[in-house]
């Protein structure tokens, strides 16, 4: 039964864990330094130089858990003193190197940057290198490393440098919040903030659900997630946090699609809008392409309004896999439908904060949305649902689509830039920042091989075979949204027995 | 007026909520009580079950009301407090 991919995942969760602990008990500020303490008790040292060291960085991870630091926009945040301040030299050659006859490396470089000793040792330019790791990739001995910090390593758009103290440091102009750098310190140096707090808050005032409702709404990559429990002990133990209801993100997906073809096939060429740090990306490197990216809410967001619609006074809780949501809830676009954004590591944390046991929960269900919005969590899922609703719509007639399924943001890069330069050989740019698409993000409690498997086979257990289906109850009545809110607003709340 | 919600959280949706708004549907143009009813959607309405789907007219709430049974239901919560007679 494995939680985490991690140790610094772990060391995160715990301290999620205690601070929701102390809210929901309402004695968090009493005791919020007492927190480093409790998970770093002795004097034992077991990460770091000495237990001080180590609970002074938990003191910065308790800030981030209760949301932390307010004067910074960014979601993603350095926790400057657990930066070890790895060595960044980039490509250097070891003493592994033979001084070999046949220099690969050299023949490799395609900026001449190699020269060699008189003892035929190779050695690098760095005035010429441009860390294309070529030389690396043919040396026979493997001789040549790549120095980058892991942080830099995983951040493929460059937003991540070296500050004056040698601690890495974020350009919040680049970021897009993807959190690839969080899950790849070792050190965990990078988090992300947590709103925990927030829900925590909205539940207890709630009081059962009776003053408004709380409405967890679940990305479809929960289904490659808590694979120690079955999917339906989890949306009982949602439930069991006090949350009024569950709701698939899946059936906003399902809308979406939908949408979105019609929308490609009046303008001819689209990219998506799921993905809040690829919206990001092109917004902030790719400024000409944004008209074309789709005037579509995500998935997240169209559930959300939905909601809101038939529930003015509900609150949404979007529960993921992903960091950039929390900036995307931000959004002014967003902001009137999601109160509230965290991720699966969150949930694990609250789910044992109240020392819920899942395993012996009895089921409950989760179905409202199609096998297609369903897929939305993996690459290439997202292009098969717009394929799947042009087809259900009857537009696949008139329109013939050529998806480019972008897995990760450097796939993305590469398509937006031959779409600035109207090179690209396709009509609809699916984009996802995350390596394997959502069920890659960083806030997911296990990354692997299966989870793309668990995803789809989620998706076939959906009741509604298509996205037509699953979308009808959206449309009660024919009831304009006007109709629909005074509606709600005359539904007084249901008092939970 | 009446206000009609038909429960389309997971559970209801599972036993046949979709069916249940068609009926609904089918049942208020054939009667002509556009203006006398609102029918709209609700996530969860707070009792979910295994025999039927939820629900809820003005502040009283059915659980467990089935597809099959809906003529009789409908005659009884939606046309006689409304003083009509079924056909």
């Amino acid at each position: 039964m494995r939680k985490f991919d991690t140790k610094v995942q772990d060391l995160k969760y715990r301290v999620l864990r205690e601070v929701a602990m102390h809210a929901w008990k309402g004695d968090l500020l009493e005791s919020i330094h007492d927190i480093p303490k409790a998970i770093v008790p002795g004097n034992e040292p077991t990460m770091r130089c000495c237990v001080y060291k180590e609970r002074a960085i938990l003191d910065e991870r308790v800030k981030l858990a209760i949301g932390g630091d307010k004067n910074n926009p960014n979601v993603i945040e350095v926790i400057d003193i657990a930066c070890d301040e790895c060595p960044m030299g980039g490509f250097e050659v070891s003493n592994a190197c033979r001084g070999c006859l046949a220099h690969r490396c050299e023949e490799a470089c395609p900026r001449g940057a190699i020269y060699f000793d008189h003892h035929q040792h190779a050695h690098i330019d760095k005035t010429k290198c441009v860390e294309c790791g070529r030389c690396a990739k043919v040396c026979p001995y493997g001789a040549i490393l790549d120095h980058k910090r892991p942080c830099q390593r995983a951040c493929k758009i460059k937003a991540i440098s070296m500050s004056e103290t040698k601690a890495a440091s974020i350009d919040n102009d680049t970021c897009i919040a993807c959190g690839a750098c969080v899950y790849q310190c070792p050190f965990g140096a990078i988090s992300d903030k947590s709103y925990i707090l927030n829900v925590i808050d909205m539940i207890k005032k709630s009081q059962n659900n009776q003053r408004y409702k709380v409405y967890a709404i679940v990305a479809p990559s929960i289904a490659s997630q808590f694979t120690y429990v079955k999917l339906g002990q989890v949306i009982a133990g949602i439930k069991a946090l006090g949350f009024y209801t569950t709701v698939e993100v899946a059936l906003g997906a399902d809308l979406v699609a939908m949408n979105e073809a019609k929308e490609l096939a009046e303008k001819g060429f689209l990219t998506s809008s799921c993905c809040p740090a690829f919206v990001d990306y092109v917004e902030k490197q790719f400024p000409t392409l944004r008209d074309h990216v789709s005037h579509n809410l995500s998935p997240m967001g169209a559930i959300a309004k939905y909601i809101k619609e038939t529930d003015p006074t509900g609150k949404v809780v979007f529960i993921g896999p992903c960091t950039a949501k929390k900036a995307e809830v931000l959004k002014d676009t967003l902001r009137p439908f999601v109160d509230c954004a965290i991720t699966f590591e969150e949930l694990q944390a609250l789910f044992d904060s109240k020392e819920l046991d899942l395993a012996s929960m009895e089921e409950d269900v989760l179905d409202n949305a199609s096998y297609f919005g369903r897929i939305f969590a993996r690459s290439g899922g997202l292009s098969d649902a717009v394929r799947e609703a042009l087809k259900e719509q009857g537009l696949d007639k008139e329109f013939e689509l050529k998806p480019i399924a972008c897995d990760g943001i450097e796939e993305c890069r590469t398509a937006l830039l031959k779409a600035s330069k109207k090179v690209l050989d396709a009509n609809f740019i699916e984009g996802m920042a995350c390596i394997g698409g959502c069920i890659g993000g960083a806030g997911c409690l296990t990354h692997g091989e299966k989870n793309r498997m668990g995803v789809d086979k989620y998706g076939k257990e959906a009741m509604e075979k298509s996205m037509e289906d699953a979308i009808r109850v959206m449309e009660i009545g024919g009831s304009t949204p006007d109709i629909r809110k005074e509606s709600a607003l005359f539904c007084p709340l249901e008092p939970q027995d | 007026m009446l206000f009609i919600f038909v429960c389309i959280g997971s559970s209801c949706h599972l036993k046949g909520s979709y069916e249940m708004v068609q009926k609904f549907e089918a049942a208020i143009a054939r009667y002509k009580l556009q203006d006398e009813v609102v029918l709209a959607g609700s996530f969860c309405l707070g009792r979910c079950n295994r025999r039927g789907v939820t629900v809820k007219i003005n502040d009283d709430v059915y659980e467990g009301v089935q597809v099959e049974a809906f003529d009789d239901f409908f005659k009884e919560h939606v046309l006689t407090p409304l003083g009509r007679k079924a056909e």
